[in-house]
């Protein structure tokens, strides 16, 4: 590999940011699947549905608010319910900021279109600022394909299916994150941050609005990374 | 304030979930660009990033069954071991698989 660490993303790190995301995907149709068959039972068109998959990329908050389309939408809920479950992507994309620095602002904004969860912490363990925007924007096609053609699955032959079990799933995709959050980390201050982190969304579960534990959590994190004592200097990462 | 859904209300209402959703994707960003960045707010932004991950997994530790959580200790496990993610992903789901055929 002697690939130079040049900021400017390719179409190549595009194309292996999508094959990287290519294989966590696939289970994603089955997500696509799942919402589908649940948005026609709700009484959405298909056309609506695959819509919102397309719009709004979030299968999270598209679940949660699934309940709302009725004869008559409440806004302030669907914001609201939309606007807690998402406020994750506000500190993920901080996170990420670094890497986007250098970018001019359109393709900076750009490229945050199809920024989850799964490409998000994924394009964090990338080599290279270029590996890492091409995860991010590759894995968010990849992650966006497989999940419109699960939802067009849903709402084609949704009527005959029950819907599928999505706790199996719920737990592919947690081994997937904590894999990438394991990532290499071979230092053990992340330690504390983490362990915060863990017990402020635990706390936040049990006593705060739902919804609310993974930005408590992911705050308390940080700022206990940041009371730390800076680690000493190592070879940039 | 509700919103009919006849009259394209659906619609409306699917451009604002989306407008919101892409505005917490953008708005991290936004803010960084305009916030200097010293070497405590990058100790910050660092300890957080692996925070958010932390803060979206506990859930599924806490609230799922015996298989989810064998689960994230296989990949846990496995990871730590071999730092790579498709086989320690692999042994998570397989470990799963194994404890709910067993459990059940």
């Amino acid at each position: 590999m002697t690939r130079a660490d040049t900021s400017r993303p390719t179409l190549g790190h595009l194309v292996d940011g999508f094959r990287r995301m290519a294989p966590l995907s696939l289970f994603v149709i089955v997500f696509g699947l799942a919402f589908g068959v649940a948005a026609l039972q709700q009484g959405l068109s298909a056309f609506e549905t695959l819509l919102m998959s397309g719009l709004v990329f979030a299968g999270a908050a598209q679940f949660a608010t699934l309940e709302l389309w009725g004869d008559t939408i409440p806004l302030l809920p669907l914001v609201a319910i939309t606007l807690a479950i998402n406020a994750r992507h506000l500190l993920m994309g901080a996170a990420f900021y670094p890497h986007l620095r250098d970018l001019p602002s359109g393709r900076r904004y750009a490229s945050l279109i199809l920024l989850s969860d799964a490409n998000w912490a994924m394009a964090m363990t990338g080599e290279t600022t270029a590996a890492r925007l091409g995860i991010l924007v590759g894995g968010g096609l990849a992650l966006w394909s497989t999940w419109m053609i699960g939802t067009g699955l849903g709402v084609a032959f949704g009527s005959g299916i029950s819907e599928p079990d999505r706790f199996g799933l719920d737990a592919i995709m947690g081994c997937f994150l904590l894999a990438m959050l394991v990532g290499d980390k071979r230092d053990l201050g992340v330690l504390l941050p983490w362990g915060a982190a863990a017990l402020a969304a635990l706390a936040a579960m049990a006593w705060l609005p739902p919804h609310a534990h993974v930005i408590v959590g992911a705050l308390a994190g940080g700022v206990v990374g940041l009371l730390l004592p800076p680690p000493r200097k190592e070879a940039a990462p | 304030m509700t919103l009919t859904a006849a009259n394209g209300g659906v619609l409306l209402a699917i451009g604002l979930m989306a407008l919101v959703t892409y505005l917490t994707r953008a708005g991290g960003v936004f803010v960084m660009a305009r916030v200097p960045i010293g070497p405590r707010v990058e100790r910050f932004i660092n300890a957080m990033a692996g925070s958010v991950l932390v803060a979206v997994i506990t859930p599924m530790a806490v609230n799922g069954d015996g298989g989810a959580r064998m689960a994230l200790v296989a990949t846990a496990g496995v990871m730590l071991v071999l730092r790579k993610p498709l086989p320690a992903i692999t042994a998570g789901i397989l470990t799963a698989a194994l404890w709910r055929l067993v459990a059940s």
